[in-house]
């Protein structure tokens, strides 16, 4: 791939997000966990679980910060360097992202520094509420952003609009109840969980292993250990879900994670193993496990699953459709309006025009795509296949860790229901060094997501290719520089820091242990809720 | 799907005109404070208690101001998907500039009281410092080049092409209106600053607040006044059809000469906003001086909220005029989203706009009174 401006913008968009998606797993988690073990501090009144709330609660502010910092970028960057996407689908995509503002991050972050400020200023139940607040906020952000990004992958409720060159919404409900936006927010938020939870469960096995703090990180640990084993339990199943849609959706994608080049009789076998070969189109040293792809692709032992082959000569017929679609767009255009074009064409633009996206794939070759020789089509319908190669080892990458996160949880469960979390020192160790796992598992989930999706912006309606804004090289290779700049050197600090908040621990205010008198003159732990306010 | 009927679609381009006006107000007024703060670190605070005494007075609150900001880029693609499109990326490079300052400054918030060394803490008060600065700096030059149009065309395909460069943004009326901006911040955060603090912090930050109260007057009334002698206006001139397709290319314009000041003209009472920008920063300057910190942050965000708004005044129904093709220029009547959008952006915004002004008061309700000094010494509450 050379250094065009397409790719450079790409790159720029992918260096962005996979650094904001550093810190927004640990954020959407912890604030959950966070409200969790304040909420058994207001009902039990035991300060050891108020302390616990404090001590996980400066390691998210540190992580909360630089989620925010990223995070602006992210609201401003598709107009920047996405103008043409930004003109192109902002009717419909433009929404979900003001929602979210309005919806979320006005609940998080205004309840956020009432979080950390508000301890000695708010009642117990007061606080409770404002870490809540934070923890609905963050998720709710989620949710809005992965209704977005649904969206991008399975574009429904919306249709082409001649005089405006744009798309428009004309189902607002189907956008919001898009399943593969559904599917993609319980997978992302419970990734989300798991990976808080891992990172608790480790930084607690680092104090058990050093004997220190042993009462807080025992309960952190009983907290992360059931937490993560439900999110686990969650991420894979719906990572499942997201499967079966794409079998629905995205074909493509899922033919290339697959490395599946040819369709195969039903039930199809899943490749375990193998090294795909792009040019000569097939899997090389291939280890295949009979019927499991199948079953998972269709739920079924009849489905077929469409191989890569077979997707590619549809898309062939499809070009050809957008470019009626195309042609009939221009006289519809030249004559002003859709009232004043023959029936004819008019009947064209209403049967094909879902394919009008087709023919832009075109746009990388020639100016019109009306002009395009036999040759352009064929090699436009193969740039619909993503990158094979890396899609089947992300996707075995992020499963194969989501597995060992599984048993990881589900030994500590049981640990835990059994007592006997410090016992096994090298389960402990193990624990340590899972820690990193998450963020390669999701960093890799969010790779095949969106280069899975790949030649598209908009999966069917809108290639990347053509929705770039008209920068210059240079203007592009500065900002990416200093992006990367600027974000490894406050990655570089906030893990210096963080690391810093751990090997000094949770401040010892009072005795250590259960039912320890709490400080400022609080009431007595075990009065009822109400006297306490 | 016809309740979106209940509204035309020109009311809702007004509506949502209005509506970014809102926004935009909501940003500078809050974040403006404490953007106003940052500015001010260098100058009110001379050790380092001052100096945390200054940042603990917006530390709770700056990260939910903030969200205007963030809110208002959401809105303006939901809303206005070209405005979006052509103005941040026109605008590359100065965006990237603000994005960023943006990108430093909560951290800066957040990492300097985590470790005590003097030299850590200092380099992190110059990022805030500068933080401060360069958004307020470059949001008013944007402003300038604005008013004066700026440099894009459309090809056939509605593909957006910008013919400027970063240093062709920074030219004499953008840089005074880029003044304007910083003076009128820099008030409202010595206003906040004599609320929220005493001492020789508060001494401080009324005397630098008095100084930008008065230059805030003295800048804009000049680029008011470079605004009607030397920069042309723009004006529609085929027939408006305010409920038309989404599509600048439909209509021809053109430039001319004092076009930004007829609609005070046609519509007196418009006159209202430019009005209350000049009066509030004049009671700013009287409420400084009488050491009302509460009346003068209320009179510098009445200015900023007059100051904004009259630039929306003097353009409508403009948006974004383009100088090297007036036609394509963006107005309130053909660069909105459709009618459903509109609608039910808007829907969306009547729940949670009232929400979050009721939620955003009890914060600061809760964090009512002067900051404490006492709590920042011995590190209790939290505090940055």
């Amino acid at each position: 791939m050379d250094l065009d401006i397409v790719a450079l913008s790409r790159l720029q968009f992918a260096v962005t997000a996979l650094y904001h998606f550093l810190f927004v797993p640990l954020t959407l988690g912890l604030s959950i966990l966070l409200a969790i073990m304040e909420t058994v501090y207001v009902m039990t009144g035991r300060v050891i679980w108020r302390d616990m709330t404090k001590f996980w609660g400066m390691l998210f502010g540190i992580n909360f910060a630089m989620g925010v910092a990223t995070g602006v970028v992210m609201e401003f960057q598709f107009g920047m360097n996405w103008s043409y996407y930004s003109h192109y689908v902002g009717d419909i995509f433009g929404a979900p992202l003001a929602i979210e503002g309005l919806m979320a991050f006005f609940l998080e972050a205004t309840f956020v520094g009432l979080f950390f400020f508000g301890w000695d200023k708010l009642s117990k139940v007061g606080h409770l509420i404002t870490t809540w607040a934070v923890a609905i906020g963050s998720n709710f952000s989620a949710l809005w952003i992965l209704i977005a990004n649904g969206w991008m992958q399975n574009p429904v409720g919306a249709a082409f609009n001649p005089q405006t060159m744009r798309m428009e919404v004309n189902d607002f409900y189907a956008v919001l109840t898009n399943p593969v936006a559904q599917a993609k927010f319980v997978h992302t938020v419970s990734a989300g969980y798991l990976c808080a939870s891992v990172f608790v469960l480790g930084v607690s096995a680092w104090y058990l292993l050093r004997g220190r703090h042993i009462e807080l990180a025992k309960r952190s640990m009983t907290v992360a250990a059931s937490f993560g084993l439900a999110a686990a339990l969650s991420v894979a199943v719906l990572g499942d879900e997201s499967g079966y849609l794409s079998s629905e959706h995205q074909k493509m994608k899922l033919a290339a994670i697959e490395a599946m080049w040819e369709t195969e009789p039903a039930p199809a076998a899943f490749t375990a193993f193998g090294f795909p070969d792009q040019e000569a189109r097939e899997t090389h040293y291939a280890i295949h496990i009979p019927a499991v792809m199948g079953l998972i692709g269709t739920r079924s032992l009849t489905g077929v699953i469409p191989g890569i082959d077979e997707l590619v000569k549809r898309a062939e017929v499809r070009i050809g459709e957008g470019i009626k679609a195309y042609d009939a767009l221009q006289a519809i255009r030249a004559a002003g309006s859709t009232t004043t074009v023959p029936q004819g064409v008019r009947d064209t633009f209403e049967n094909n025009g879902v394919d009008l996206g087709y023919a832009l794939l075109l746009k990388r070759y020639v100016d019109d795509p009306r002009q395009a020789t036999p040759e352009q089509i064929r090699q436009a319908a193969w740039d619909t296949v993503p990158q094979v190669a890396p899609l089947f080892w992300l996707f075995r990458t992020m499963v194969g860790i989501g597995m060992l996160l599984i048993a990881l949880m589900g030994t500590f469960f049981v640990l835990s229901a059994r007592r006997s979390l410090g016992r096994y020192r090298w389960l402990l160790k193990i624990a340590v060094f899972a820690i990193p796992l998450p963020w390669i598992a999701i960093e890799s989930g969010w790779l095949v997501a969106e280069f899975g999706r790949q030649p598209w912006i908009i999966e069917g309606v809108l290639p990347t290719a053509v929705a770039v804004s008209n920068l210059g090289v240079k203007t592009l290779l500065l900002t990416l520089a200093g992006f990367i700049a600027i974000y490894t050197v406050l990655l570089v600090i906030e893990m210096k820091l963080l690391l810093k908040v751990i090997r000094h621990g949770p401040e010892q205010e009072h005795a250590p242990g259960v039912g320890a008198s709490p400080p400022h003159g609080m009431p007595a732990p075990n009065l009822p809720l109400a006297s306490a306010e | 799907m016809v309740l979106n009927e209940l509204l035309n679609y020109d009311t809702l381009r007004l509506i949502w005109w209005a509506l970014i006006g809102v926004l935009l107000v909501g940003f500078a007024v809050t974040d403006g404070f404490d953007l106003g703060s940052g500015m001010l670190l260098p100058f009110t605070a001379r050790n380092d208690l001052e100096r945390r005494v200054v940042i603990n007075s917006v530390g709770p609150v700056w990260e939910g101001n903030q969200v205007w900001l963030i809110l208002g880029g959401g809105a303006v693609f939901a809303a206005w998907p070209q405005l979006y499109a052509v103005s941040f990326s026109g605008f590359y490079l100065a965006m990237f500039v603000i994005l960023s300052a943006l990108i430093l400054r909560p951290v800066a918030f957040k990492f300097r009281s985590k470790r005590e060394a003097p030299q850590w803490r200092a380099r992190w008060d110059g990022v805030l410092f500068f933080s401060g600065l360069v958004p307020a700096l470059i949001f008013g030059v944007a402003m300038g080049n604005v008013l004066q149009g700026v440099p894009f065309r459309f090809d056939r395909d509605m593909h957006i092409f910008y013919d400027g460069s970063f240093f062709a943004l920074l030219n004499p009326f953008a840089l005074l209106c880029g003044g304007v901006s910083v003076a009128m911040l820099v008030t409202h955060g010595a206003a906040w600053l004599v609320l929220k603090t005493d001492g020789p912090v508060a001494d401080r930050a009324r005397r630098y607040g008095m100084a930008a109260a008065l230059a805030t007057i003295v800048l804009y009334a000049a680029a008011g006044m470079l605004l009607w002698s030397f920069i042309g206006g723009y004006r529609i001139t085929s027939v408006v059809d305010a409920a038309g397709p989404s599509n600048p290319m439909l209509k021809t314009a053109e430039v001319h000469a004092g076009a930004w000041f007829l609609n005070y003209a046609a519509h007196p009472w418009t006159m209202a906003a430019p009005a209350a920008g000049l009066a509030g920063a004049l009671a700013a300057l009287l409420a400084l001086a009488l050491r009302r910190g509460g009346l003068a942050l209320l009179a510098a965000g009445l200015g900023i909220a007059g100051i904004i708004l009259s630039v929306g005044a003097s353009m409508f129904p403009f948006i974004l005029p383009s100088s090297i093709e007036p036609r394509a220029s963006l107005t309130v009547w053909d660069s909105s989203s459709s009618h459903l959008t509109l609608f039910n952006m808007l829907v969306v915004t009547c729940i949670f706009l009232p929400l979050i002004l009721a939620y955003t008061t009890w914060v600061y309700h809760v964090l009512w009174g002067k900051v404490d000094q006492a709590a920042i010494r011995d590190e209790s509450g939290h505090a940055y």
